[in-house]
């Protein structure tokens, strides 16, 4: 490789041109070469795209000129610019007797077509016939064409010959036949489902090259469908035990590795196999041992092939001794010094930590020099780690540091993605009410435009209903200390729309409730931010309803309104705004502060978001108003999507939409385009159309207030009329359900864990002996202060469960439950798989337990509890089901559930913030 | 399976691009930008593997190795192993040294095609075939030989050159 060194010695030797292509190519390609900007090289391949698209379609070009021509149309192609008029040539080319040309030909159009192409069509034929040759290098040529070329509707052509193939005496073809029915697996399953049992046969080919291959769709096959292939791991297992044992040819080694590569696939086959089978893995501990104690670890490769030993280990039935082999890797994989091997050891700690928690600790001085590392990469890797292993204890750091990182970085996908991580840890993990409204301020102010919507609503909803099932003076705690970092933050420049929205609803809705501040005060804030960010109408909106909230509160209290000039200024303004909800909100308001204190009391009544409220949705009471306005002369009406080119046949549909729908509104039919022109009174016209003639007039609000709901009913839709609040509890503190899930449906984790808890046991008898072993197993490298407290903070965390554990609040409640029950579930699996330790002591910890002497926990904190310390184990031994799988459909299903939560957390208020823009679309005035 | 792959000079230009999912002639290009333009920015001396979901949608991952005045890159999801990509590069490399006998920037410019031809015998339809680089050195010198014997041929009119197939 060191030849490579003197790689580009420079362009000028182009023009020599002794590469087989013609002067003008290489001329092309160096002045390309020397262009000094894009602009130049654009004029440049521009003017080449000029004399090709004339030269191409002369008649009578020699074959070898031609071929040029195709080969400068790739070049081109490459460098981005359009080739398609010379498509066609690369096409013909296919078809010409030659194979070089044959060979260019396919090049050019697998390069240049994708398999929907309609010129695909002119080449199938080629393919079939080429598939059939003689010359088993056309037949491979043609094998790659199909890969890439060959769609679904066009498989069952070339299908019969390419399974033929399977049997042709090269084993180039018989290596690419396979990966062409792999491929055509890939684009549809169904049109090789009878096909799949080629695989298992080709896995005995005589040629240890097809062999491998072979492994590709099986690992295909068998991540889909594992049970199916139970019967090959014995084969397998004997495979990969031939590879390991040099039984290959000598060819077939790498870096005198004897077929990495075909280990690596087998590994990462038998994970797949192993993984939840204690049977199936015990067939693979022997060679995956043999391969731990053999590989080369000062390859790449393999080291390549130890990590995917890790990956292997991690995922099948746990085996102590595997484990410790997987441990002994890592930790040389974390003080090596190259940033690869760290990558792949933080990344294998992220597996094996499931099983094994106690490991991180060995490592942790490591992690936090990778978390520290000016390395990308590596940096967020080590988040990732993290994230799987934050727990109560030491969330505060780790989001904290998160945050540090995402504020410093300026990729939006990256910080996207760690932004909802932060919320997400937050809202499982979070210590205390105080921090978590911090957190989520934090996340707001610098990523604010990137999380989901959702996340807004969640928030607004916890603050709403609070975290305590009945402590209210939790809740209102929770909400003065909202208001009041609201308060603080509210005069930053440019705060993201979203944060701002969460901002005015929670002043508008508890500003006031303490006391603390005055209204005017709170108005004064909303006023400013509605100044200040006066061209985004949601924001505007939201802070107009929080004054009329303010307002409504004010008058209820009996107190004396005073409304600040500047508010009475933006009221006015915003009643002749452009946006007509702007408007309306502008008169609402007017309308409601001129109410008195019983009126209010009833459509504004205090700290009254989490009602539930019946919504009519028939809205009966508004049938007589309609059969009124129908009888004056105003047209029924027609829903948006329903009024264009069905007239025809609307009599007809017009008699069964009748019968369906005799009373009540029929939300459905919006889904269906159902015609109702015709009809006398359908019942969909009434309400829509009487919801729309008032709107001109403003003064309507004020006589019939308790019409402002319908709106928010009618967008809502029927999936989200009534409140749905379940899950708010769950998502605050550690979620009951998924620690049910973690001992129910992961049967495999409990039997992972139960390997794990002897080695609790064992840490947890440690920490007192650890004292005298302390020196002598710590690491000898000078280590600053600030590096070991954080360590502390991030795998110990003593300190922190403790205060935790005070505060009685009701995550700790949830989790120290959670883990009792946890651990009773375990000991009973201890004892069934006869392990000769006795019931794991949480308690207290046997003394006979104390004798393997890892220091586990010493180096963290020595004054560790050691009950404290083995409950925090627990905790995370007990993750992987939270963290993993199962996790992620629940936060799917929680932010399902938001939209119609988040709404109706506005509904209860009757003229509430909960509208949308959309809604004037759906009724749109139609009256005479 | 692996996405990607691409040969960029440091100067940003592509000396070979191959992508085994179809995408438009613009996309390829937008991608290929940033690519260059993440790798740009790294420093010296750190891991050579990336997390690229924000180029080519999740699940992507990224291995590099700069030699001279060339990225190699291979595009890839997580069923492949990262330090075996790595690996990968290598043998890919160490082909086109073998085959170019010291190979430099302009042979891989002007042999394009021949480029292409090892490429495909070490991965195939986005899977990897083969890892010997003697292996793919036989196989591809024996496309070489023959299409040179066919080569030789081509001057004879059309219509005898059927024979050669016998």
């Amino acid at each position: 490789m060191e030849q490579l060194k003197t790689i580009g010695r420079e362009l000028a030797m182009g023009s020599q041109g002794g590469f087989g292509q013609s002067k003008e190519f290489l001329d092309l390609v160096k002045s390309i070469g020397e262009a000094r900007s894009k602009a130049e090289e654009d004029r440049i391949v521009l003017r080449e795209i000029e004399s090709l698209k004339r030269r191409i379609v002369e008649p009578g070009i020699p074959k070898r000129k031609m071929k040029e021509y195709i080969i400068r149309l790739v070049y081109v192609e490459m460098l981005g610019h359009d080739a398609s008029f010379g498509y066609i040539h690369a096409v013909k080319m296919t078809h010409d007797d030659n194979l070089v040309l044959k060979r260019t030909g396919y090049l050019a159009v697998t390069l240049f077509l994708n398999e929907d192409h309609d010129l695909i069509i002119l080449i199938v034929n080629t393919i079939q016939k080429d598939l059939k040759s003689d010359n088993y290098l056309i037949v491979c040529a043609a094998l790659n064409a199909v890969c890439k070329l060959i769609n679904e509707e066009t498989i069952p052509a070339v299908l019969p010959q390419v399974v033929e193939l399977l049997g042709h005496s090269k084993e180039a073809v018989r290596k690419k036949a396979i990966m062409a029915l792999h491929r055509f697996y890939h684009k549809s399953p169904s049109s090789v489902s009878h096909l799949l049992s080629n695989f298992r046969k080709k896995l005995c080919d005589s040629d240890p090259g097809v062999m491998g291959a072979t492994l590709c769709p099986l690992f295909d096959l068998i991540t889909n469908d594992a049970n199916s292939y139970k019967d090959l791991v014995v084969s397998f297992v004997s495979i990969l035990k031939q590879v390991a044992e040099h039984r290959l040819p000598k060819a077939y080694d790498y870096h005198q590795l004897p077929a990495p590569f075909i280990q690596i696939r087998l590994l990462k086959i038998l994970a797949l196999l192993g993984s939840g089978d204690k049977q199936a893995s015990e067939h693979m501990y022997t060679v995956v041992g043999d391969i731990f104690r053999k590989c080369d670890s000062s390859s790449n490769i393999g080291n390549a092939v130890l990590y995917e030993c890790i990956c292997c280990v991690s995922s099948i039935h746990p085996n102590p001794k595997l484990l410790e082999a997987a441990a002994d890797v890592i930790a040389r994989f974390l003080k090596s010094d190259s940033h690869n091997l760290k990558y792949m050891g933080i990344d294998a700690l992220g597996r094996l930590i499931k099983l094994s928690p106690e490991i991180a600790e060995q490592h942790q001085l490591a992690v936090i020099d990778c978390l520290e590392d000016p390395d990308d990469t590596l940096k967020r890797k080590t988040f990732e780690l993290l994230y799987k292993m934050t727990k109560s204890s030491n969330v505060e750091v780790i989001v904290d540091r998160m945050i540090d990182y995402m504020i410093s970085i300026n990729d939006n996908h990256y910080k996207t993605e760690i932004a909802s991580r932060c919320v997400e840890l937050a809202e499982q993990f979070a210590p205390s009410n105080h921090w978590f409204i911090q957190t989520m301020n934090k996340v707001f102010e610098h990523a604010g435009d990137l999380v989901n919507i959702k996340v807004a609503h969640n928030l607004m909803r916890l603050i709403a209903e609070g975290f305590g099932e009945d402590d209210d003076t939790a809740d209102s705690q929770l909400r003065s200390s909202a208001v009041e970092s609201y308060l603080h933050i509210i005069g930053e420049p440019k705060l993201p729309s979203v944060f701002l929205q969460v901002i005015c609803w929670v002043l508008g809705e508890y500003g006031t409730a303490d006391g603390k501040f005055s209204a005017s005060y709170i108005t004064g804030k909303l006023c400013d931010v509605a100044e200040s960010y006066s061209s985004d109408e949601t924001v505007k909106g939201y802070a107009v309803t929080a004054l009329m909230k303010i307002y409504a509160f004010e008058i209820a209290a009996g107190r004396k309104l005073d409304i600040l000039p500047e508010c009475q200024s933006l009221i006015e303004e915003l009643s002749a705004s452009h946006s007509t909800d702007l408007q309306q909100r502008a008169y609402e308001l007017q309308a409601v502060i001129g109410l008195d204190v019983r009126a209010i009391g009833s459509i504004m009544p205090s700290d009254a978001s989490c009602e539930d409220i019946e919504v009519d949705k028939s809205l009966s009471f508004l049938n007589g108003y309609v059969e009124k306005s129908l009888e004056k002369g105003a047209q029924p009406y027609i829903p948006e999507n329903e009024r264009f080119g069905m007239v025809n046949i609307s009599n007809f549909r017009n008699q069964d939409q009748l019968e369906v729908t005799s009373h009540g509104l029929r939300f459905e039919a919006y889904e269906l385009p159902k015609p109702s022109v015709q009809s006398r009174t359908p019942p969909i016209s009434v309400a829509s159309s009487t919801e729309l003639v008032p709107v001109p007039e403003p003064s309507y609000y004020r006589e019939t207030p308790q019409t402002a709901p319908v709106p928010s009913s009618t967008d809502t839709g029927p999936s989200g009329l009534k409140l749905r609040l379940d899950g708010v509890q769950k998502k605050w503190g550690r979620p009951t359900y998924s620690s049910s899930s973690a001992s129910t449906s992961n049967s495999s984790s409990l039997k992972v864990v139960n390997g794990v808890t002897q080695v609790d046991g064992v840490s947890s008898g440690n920490s007192k002996t650890h004292e005298t072993s302390y020196d002598s197993r710590r690491p000898q490298v000078e280590v600053s202060e600030e590096k070991q407290k954080l360590a502390a903070s991030l795998f110990g965390g003593s300190s922190k469960t403790e205060r935790r554990s005070s505060t009685g609040h009701k995550v700790a409640k949830a989790s120290s439950h959670a883990s009792e029950k946890f651990h009773t579930s375990k000991s009973t699996t201890i004892y069934s798989a006869d392990n000769v330790v006795e019931k794991p002591n949480l308690v207290q910890p046997p003394p006979d337990l104390l004798d393997l002497g890892e220091p586990i926990v010493a180096s963290s904190a020595p004054s560790v509890d050691p009950f404290r310390q083995l409950e925090g184990l627990l905790d995370s031994t007990q993750d992987p089901g939270t963290f993993g799988g199962t996790k992620a459909p629940d936060l799917m299903a929680l932010y399902a559930e938001t939209p119609a939560g988040g709404r109706s957390a506005g509904v209860a208020l009757p003229l509430s913030l909960s509208r949308d823009g959309d809604k004037f679309n759906t009724r749109i005035v139609k009256c005479k | 399976m692996i996405k990607a792959v691409l040969v960029i000079n440091t100067q940003g230009k592509p000396r070979l691009t191959k992508f085994y999912g179809f995408l438009t002639v613009e996309k390829q290009q937008e991608l290929i930008r940033s690519v260059f333009g993440v790798l740009c920015s790294r420093a010296e001396k750190v891991s050579n593997f990336m997390e690229v979901d924000s180029i080519f949608g999740p699940d992507s991952r990224l291995v590099y190795k700069h030699y001279a005045t060339l990225y190699f890159i291979f595009v890839f999801d997580s069923s492949e192993n990262e330090l075996a990509m790595l690996d990968l590069i290598q043998v890919f490399v160490e082909t086109l040294d073998k085959c170019f006998r010291n190979v430099c920037e302009l042979d891989i410019v002007f042999n394009y095609n021949k480029l292409h031809s090892i490429l495909d015998e070490i991965i195939s339809g986005g899977q990897v075939l083969e890892t010997s680089s003697t292996e793919i050195m036989r196989a591809v010198e024996e496309i070489s030989k023959s299409e040179s014997a066919s080569n030789s041929i081509s001057l004879v009119p059309k219509t005898v050159s059927g024979w050669r197939s016998r």
